[in-house]
């Protein structure tokens, strides 16, 4: 059942690096980060991997197989012929630190951009009601581990670093989206989806959706949706009209326009 | 998260301005509360005490939102009568009081119980989209030991919409977190000549010391309140559900520190681990499975757990199949089915059946749901285990049984301190969660863990935050402690022809596997510590290769230390435990001793440093107004 795998690792930093050789034994059932630990473990001590559940639910493996974006954990090796070379490379969205571990920083910044749900009091009985159906579609959303492959893989900042100042990326186009669809939220973030995040960069390629691990429907449910409700707001004469004379859709009644910036509270 | 402080010419996410390789310097940092830990137990912390008014850091070792908390399926156990208004606090008390067979901290028990429908409450406040029930409140499934239908829940992924909940509050207060940092001592205030010997009594908290993962850069951090929140200990077995950074941090620290742990004999080996393929064994399988319905079977087809009812339980669980299936819709008029039973009640069965032989091909039992629930149900009820066993093992849960076996999962045991303030034995250190004891006694209930991490985690962030503003001055850090930490933190690079960490670390796993398990004897015990001498032994001399840029030799190389210390605790409390209480079998002791049930069991370090020392000491006896609740 055991079989010697071919693997090629990217190992090097900032300053540049190349694709070392690998032959490492590995067995039925086995996982592409199976074989990496036992790289590690045996021929090289010093290789940098970040993992953690490995089980596919904390996103931490995020790396390039075969040059697709993937996570190492959910990856089988009898997706490939015994007698195939794999290839892993570190995400080439983001700067490298060492071998497949890559700075991320760049989400974490952007999550800081973002204001988070801000709900209404409870109900007089200290308790709060939302139908299933309404939370379903924010719950789509959260089941996202932010592995930051839909980042890695988004043509906007893939070799394009220049626009990444202007630009949140698909994971955050689904936190809009999320708190956007929440039933009590009390927050309009349309302007701030369109202006700091960037939604308008993204031309719906849905190159996201096809490498997200959990199966989201980044583009259709989230960022369309998301389009769809920003340009409403921005074009949509009705809603001006609305607007004008104080009445406004239902869907953001008492919600409030929050802007752009850090939001942070004493 | 960029630390306050911070340059611009630093590093956005650590903070660090330095290549690895670089001679100079040592990041300082000051702080009123540093938490050590990012999961669910160490925000919930870090946000109570930000609340309170205090400076505060998180600091951990993986990326922020990777923590094991993430890991978690099942719910949070609340009683919030949202199905169930017979549900109350009093119930959930006697519940978790009764699955830790009686050796609980009482009052950590009664707070929790408590407690935790605000703290879920809260979760919902921040952000948190719960599943709900047809009146759209907050939804509670079924969970082995709750009487009624209790834990809160989203799906099967409970502990990442808690995570990152909480996670998302901690950015949104702009709380500084320092990710992928490791703490890799404690640091005293004080002379040193007065901590010597067994003045624990005078020891505080002056700070924390550690190293940047991504560049081995070491870091202060100068703070009065220090938190432990690292969780557990798991990483010590070979078969486990926990991920690498289970390797008993915050048990080690503290007892460098000089605090006691307690309980550590206590193991929880949840019942249904997945068994295959190889390289997910020990991967969870969540008891929702069996809250949801699905039953245990053995090779000939037996639903056996009607065979293994213990007296202790038997009058509250169904004795036919008839019965129990009919519990799932009416609870008033039925008992709950076998499969139902507290996790070590559960997980000694199948470990029975399968030494008997009437195991599955694959080393395990049956878990069926397929037979039970249609598909529809299971995909939505249960989408990450579909998920798991379809990706990962090419099994349709909604069409074939799930071949499963125990698991390491959790440790009772951990630092003991106070129920009220999460006070350890050195004034300033803090212990909430996984890594602190005496809530669940000797065995824990499923749900009961997400729920322990915030009533707990807050009332530690309130306690540290309000000791830290009542100090004067600020605790002063030893310098020659800063140099010993560096000295010992960089030792592995200096050994010449020593054994790669790695394997130590895998035959540590394998050692407490084979000798520390599941059933345990006093002779295997015996041979686990010596073994564990032989292991500490080799680990004095191991050897990392490379430099302290992001290299996991070395980090495997410091945290094998704590492994090492905590693995010895836990054999040397579980060879003089002589007896079988929840978490800890002995097949040479195989029943309850109601002697032993009146204490605990503490570890302290050893004067050489390198070990444990146990005593014994009576356990907290319970008011009588409490004790009514357990009279038949």
């Amino acid at each position: 059942m055991g079989y010697d795998l071919k693997m090629r690792i990217w190992r090097g930093d900032q300053e540049g690096g190349e694709l070392g050789d690998y032959t490492v034994e590995v067995s039925e059932g086995e996982v592409v980060l199976d074989a990496i630990h036992r790289v590690q473990a045996t021929q090289a001590g010093d290789l940098a991997v970040r993992w953690n559940c490995k089980a596919g639910k904390c996103g931490s493996c995020s790396a390039e197989i075969n040059g697709r974006p993937r996570l190492l954990c959910m990856t089988r090796l009898s997706d490939f012929d015994a007698g195939e070379t794999i290839t892993v490379t570190p995400m080439r969205t983001f700067p490298v630190i060492r071998d497949l571990v890559t700075d991320v920083s760049f989400n974490y910044e952007k999550a800081r951009q973002l204001p988070g749900a801000e709900l209404g009091p409870r109900d007089d009985d200290g308790k709060r009601r939302m139908m299933q159906i309404d939370v379903e579609r924010g719950q789509e959303f959260r089941k996202c581990i932010e592995c930051f492959l839909c980042q890695d893989t988004c043509h906007v900042v893939r070799d394009h670093d220049h626009n990444k100042p202007a630009f949140a990326g698909p994971r955050f186009f689904l936190r809009y989206a999320e708190l956007d669809m929440h039933p009590l939220d009390t927050h309009d973030r349309r302007v701030l989806a369109q202006g700091a995040a960037g939604l308008g960069l993204c031309n719906i390629t849905k190159c996201c959706t096809e490498v997200c691990p959990e199966g989201i429907k980044i583009t259709d449910n989230a960022i369309i949706p998301m389009k769809e409700r920003v340009v409403d707001r921005k074009y949509d004469p009705l809603v001006w009209l609305g607007n004008k004379i104080g009445l406004r859709p239902r869907d953001y009644e008492g919600r409030m326009e929050v802007g752009e910036g850090p939001v942070r509270r004493p | 998260m960029a630390p306050t402080g911070s340059t611009t010419s630093r590093h956005p996410m650590t903070g660090n301005e330095m290549r690895g390789d670089s001679a100079a310097g040592m990041e300082r940092h000051a702080y009123d509360v540093v938490v050590v830990g990012a999961g669910g137990a160490g925000l919930r912390a870090a946000i109570a005490a930000h609340d309170a008014g205090a400076r505060t850091a998180v600091v951990c070792k993986s990326l922020l939102g990777k923590a094991h908390t993430v890991m978690a399926e099942g719910g949070i156990a609340a009683a919030m009568g949202n199905r169930w208004p017979e549900d109350n606090w009093e119930v959930h008390f006697r519940d978790t009081m009764r699955g830790g067979k009686m050796l609980n901290n009482w009052r950590m028990a009664q707070l929790h119980a408590q407690e935790a429908p605000e703290r879920v409450m809260e979760l919902e406040d921040w952000g948190a989209l719960f599943d709900r029930t047809e009146d759209g409140l907050i939804s509670q499934r079924d969970f082995g030991g709750h009487k009624y239908a209790r834990l809160a829940h989203v799906g099967d992924r409970t502990g990442l919409e808690m995570i990152r909940t909480l996670q998302q509050r901690v950015v949104q207060l702009g709380i500084d977190v320092f990710m992928e940092c490791t703490v890799t001592d404690l640091l005293l205030a004080g002379d040193r000549a007065d901590l010597a010997g067994d003045r624990a009594e005078s020891r505080s908290i002056a700070g924390a010391f550690g190293y940047w993962r991504e560049t081995g850069r070491f870091i202060l951090f100068e703070a009065p309140s220090v938190i432990l929140a690292t969780g557990g200990i798991g990483k010590s077995f070979k078969v486990t559900s926990n991920s690498w950074e289970y390797t008993g941090d915050g048990h080690a620290l503290a007892l460098r520190a000089g605090a006691s742990l307690i309980n550590m004999e206590f193991v929880q080996f949840h019942p249904t681990g997945m068994v295959w393929p190889p390289s997910v064994k020990g991967l969870l399988v969540t008891e929702s499975v069996r809250g949801d319905g699905g039953i245990l079977k053995n090779s000939e087809g037996r639903r056996f757990m009607f065979d293994y009812i213990p007296d202790f339980f038997r009058a509250e669980t169904a004795d036919t199949e008839e019965e129990a299936d009919r519990w799932y819709d009416d609870k008033k008029n039925n008992r709950r089915p076998p499969e139902l039973l507290p996790r070590d009640e559960v997980a000694r069965a199948i470990n029975s059946e399968i030494k008997a032989g009437r195991g599955s091909p694959h080393g395990g039992i049956y878990l069926d749901i397929a037979s039970r629930r249609d598909p529809e149900f299971i995909r939505k009820r249960l989408p990450s285990m579909y998920h798991q066993f379809k990706e990962l093992a090419d099994v349709d849960i909604t069409a074939e049984p799930m071949e499963i076996g125990p698991t390491c999962h959790y440790v009772m045991g951990g630092v003991e301190v106070d129920p009220d303030t999460e006070l350890s034995g050195v004034t300033g250190l803090y212990a909430v969660g996984e890594c602190s004891g005496g809530m669940h006694g000797s065995n824990r209930l499923g749900g009961n863990s997400l729920s322990d991490l915030l009533v707990f985690g807050r009332r530690a962030g309130e306690a540290a935050a309000s000791y830290a503003a009542g100090q004067g001055s600020r605790p002063v850090v030893d310098e020659a402690d800063v140099k010993a930490a560096e000295r010992s933190a960089l030792a592995p690079f200096d050994v010449e022809g020593g054994e790669n960490p790695y394997t130590i670390q895998q035959d540590l796993q394998q050692t407490m596997n084979d000798l520390v398990g599941i059933i345990r004897t006093a002779s295997e015990l015996e041979e686990s510590l010596t073994a564990i001498e032989g292991l500490k032994k080799r680990a004095r001399s191991m050897v990392v290769e490379g430099h302290r840029q992001y290299n996991p030799g070395w980090h495997l190389a410091l945290d094998l230390r704590n492994m090492l210390l905590v693995s010895e605790a836990i054999a040397r409390a579980a060879l003089a435990r002589e007896e079988s209480r929840g978490g800890h079998t002995r097949d040479d002791y195989p029943k309850p001793d109601p002697d032993w049930g009146t204490k605990n069991l503490v570890v302290r370090l050893d004067d050489t440093g390198s070990g444990v020392t146990l005593t014994e000491q009576p356990l907290p006896v319970m008011p009588d107004e409490l004790k009514s609740y357990f009279e038949e």
